[in-house]
């Protein structure tokens, strides 16, 4: 059978997994049909794979080398890695994504200086724009986009992974300094793509790579922990223009539109992010939130604080008829999230209506305490939204309040000089009791006093929040 | 031919945006290594530098590298997805 006659079937498994991806990623939109939804998005990767191995003349010794390392790795890496850690492993897949793009640039730029561009024109599909200036801007465009993803992603999961300080990192002229690098990288591409078969091409595109390399590192380090929800979104989205590049280099439609549904919902997840903390992108992008600058502004909190006692805050809590979990950063770092669901079980069956309050940017990536706490089995119906609980709080008998910090911090609301201010927050000084569990005074992420802590109605609970929770459900079996 | 690009381009940017934008948070986790493990669609491109000979030994070595590092992406991406959303249970155990 001659090869060269399944162009047309290659082309109609691409068009299928273009649609398996639609369709899976509307899947996964809804709680009962997202599992489903990502095996048939995978089923499209997996047919996308295998319509690229029917290619006219493909040799697969080195391919399949490439595909059960490269599988070895992501397998054991998805296996073994605990659920607190999977804002860290999210990054670092995604950081590998870009890697493979900026290679594929690599690679088709190397082809065509070996080629020549005759040749090189004539290994890229019918109807391909003869045009070296085109090809040259889509190779560095990927190129850039790809390194950028990628380094920035390993910065990422060096902060999450506390490798390295989760504070931001800034310097003076930080500011200045991206702004010459991405003045040289649009530089050396002018070079490249001013004559991509020039000896000092590929010196340039050295260069653009490692601008694009060393901008993914800048553009990272100054930004704080807490705002990785924010970074961990937008370094998604580059992955999938990085990729989408990559398809207009080969000119491929597969590659197009997976990685523009990617950008796009990458670019949606960032919006949610930055809406859920009141800020603009630029400014979480650029303005060392948290890195002390802000630190002191606000109005100055005075007041008593209570503590009360494991045994004591038993009694409020056998006496609530509805209590509200917010967990927050804390509650992972203690993984506490199995013995809050046993607290919680028990608060149930003493009768009470219980609830789990999660602000969208709680912990350390979109989602995170959903994951944690369907990991100890949390029904996802009893996981509530703030704008859903905010109207009722002040029915609500006891708000736990459980490692989060920021996001309850009602200066948000009241003090319009608050670096907060404006942030929307999870009302629980409106509840009748609020239990603050918490290791110390300390400040949260944000460096911001927090008046919660000095209202009347709240109680300071100090501890380690996991030994605490299971203190409280230790009252409630001796009871 | 790149006028047609850019046009699906376009429409399928449009088209991912309508597909997340209403999206519960409770999903934005697993919605996000989903979307990561699709972005791992770069393996298209690796495969085609690794596979056809054009290009020489060197672009063989970047191509396998490439597919490798896209081969994480993807494999992990959505088996890290699936383990998210196995865990995500309704009222009485039964899984979605």
């Amino acid at each position: 059978m001659n090869l060269a006659t399944l162009q047309p079937l290659i082309n109609y498994l691409y068009i299928i997994a273009s649609a398996l991806f639609v369709i899976g990623l509307k899947m996964l939109n809804r709680a009962d049909t997202a599992r489903r939804g990502n095996l048939i998005s995978g089923l499209g990767m997996a047919i996308a794979v295998v319509a690229t191995c029917l290619l006219a003349g493909m040799e697969f010794q080195w391919v399949l080398v490439g595909m059960v390392v490269g599988s070895a790795i992501g397998a054991v890496a998805a296996y073994a890695v605990k659920m607190t850690s999977m804002p860290e492993m999210v990054g670092l897949f995604n950081g590998f994504g870009g890697l493979a793009s900026m290679l594929v640039a690599w690679a088709e730029f190397h082809k065509w200086r070996v080629e020549g561009w005759e040749t090189y024109f004539k290994l890229l599909p019918a109807g391909a724009p003869d045009s070296p200036l085109y090809s040259g801007v889509a190779i560095v465009f990927t190129a850039i986009v790809g390194a950028v993803t990628f380094s920035g992603s390993l910065v990422a999961f060096l902060k999450l992974a506390e490798l390295m300080p989760g504070k931001p990192i800034l310097f003076k002229g930080q500011q200045a300094a991206n702004a010459l690098i991405i003045v040289g990288a649009f530089a050396a591409s002018a070079v490249v793509c001013h004559d991509p078969t020039a000896a000092s091409a590929y010196a340039a595109f050295y260069a653009v790579m490692a601008i694009g390399l060393v901008l993914g590192v800048t553009s990272v380090i100054p930004i704080g922990g807490a705002d990785m929800p924010v970074v961990i979104s937008l370094l998604n989205s580059y992955s999938g223009v990085a990729a989408a590049a990559a398809g207009f280099i080969i000119l491929n439609n597969v590659l197009i539109v997976a990685g523009a549904l990617v950008g796009a919902s990458g670019i949606i997840l960032t919006k949610i992010m930055c809406k859920a903390m009141n800020r603009s992108l630029g400014n979480v992008l650029f303005s060392g939130f948290g890195s002390g600058a802000t630190a002191g502004a606000g109005a100055a909190v005075t007041g008593e604080v209570k503590p009360i006692s494991a045994a004591d805050a038993y009694f409020v809590l056998e006496a609530a008829r509805s209590v509200i979990f917010v967990p927050g950063y804390g509650m992972a770092v203690a993984q506490a999230q199995h013995a809050v669901r046993e607290l919680g079980q028990m608060l149930e069956d003493n009768g009470a209506d219980v609830k789990y309050c999660i602000h969208p940017v709680a912990g350390r990536m979109p989602g995170h305490m959903n994951v944690l706490l369907a990991e100890a089995s949390v029904p996802y119906e009893q996981l509530v939204e703030p704008g859903d609980v905010n109207p009722l709080m002040p029915t609500v008998d006891v708000a736990v309040v459980i490692g989060a910090n920021d996001v309850v911090n009602p200066a948000a609301k009241e003090d319009p000089s608050s670096p907060l201010y404006g942030m929307p927050i999870i009302d629980v000084d409106q509840a009748r009791t609020c239990i603050v569990l918490k290791r110390s005074m300390k400040p949260g992420f944000a460096g911001v006093d927090n008046p919660l802590f000095f209202k009347p109605n709240t109680r300071m609970l100090f501890g380690d929040a996991k030994a605490t929770v299971a203190q409280l459900a230790a009252e409630f079996k001796g009871a | 031919m790149m006028g047609l690009l850019f046009f699906i381009f376009v429409i399928a940017v449009f088209l991912g945006i309508e597909l997340i934008a209403k999206v519960p948070s409770q999903l934005h986790t697993p919605l996000m290594s989903g979307s990561n493990a699709i972005s791992g669609i770069t393996i298209v491109g690796a495969l085609v530098a690794a596979g056809l000979p054009q290009g020489g030994a060197w672009v063989t070595v970047l191509g396998v590298i490439a597919v490798a590092a896209a081969m994480i992406n993807v494999v992990g991406g959505y088996l890290v997805t699936d383990r998210m959303l196995a865990m995500f249970k309704r009222k009485g155990g039964d899984k979605p």
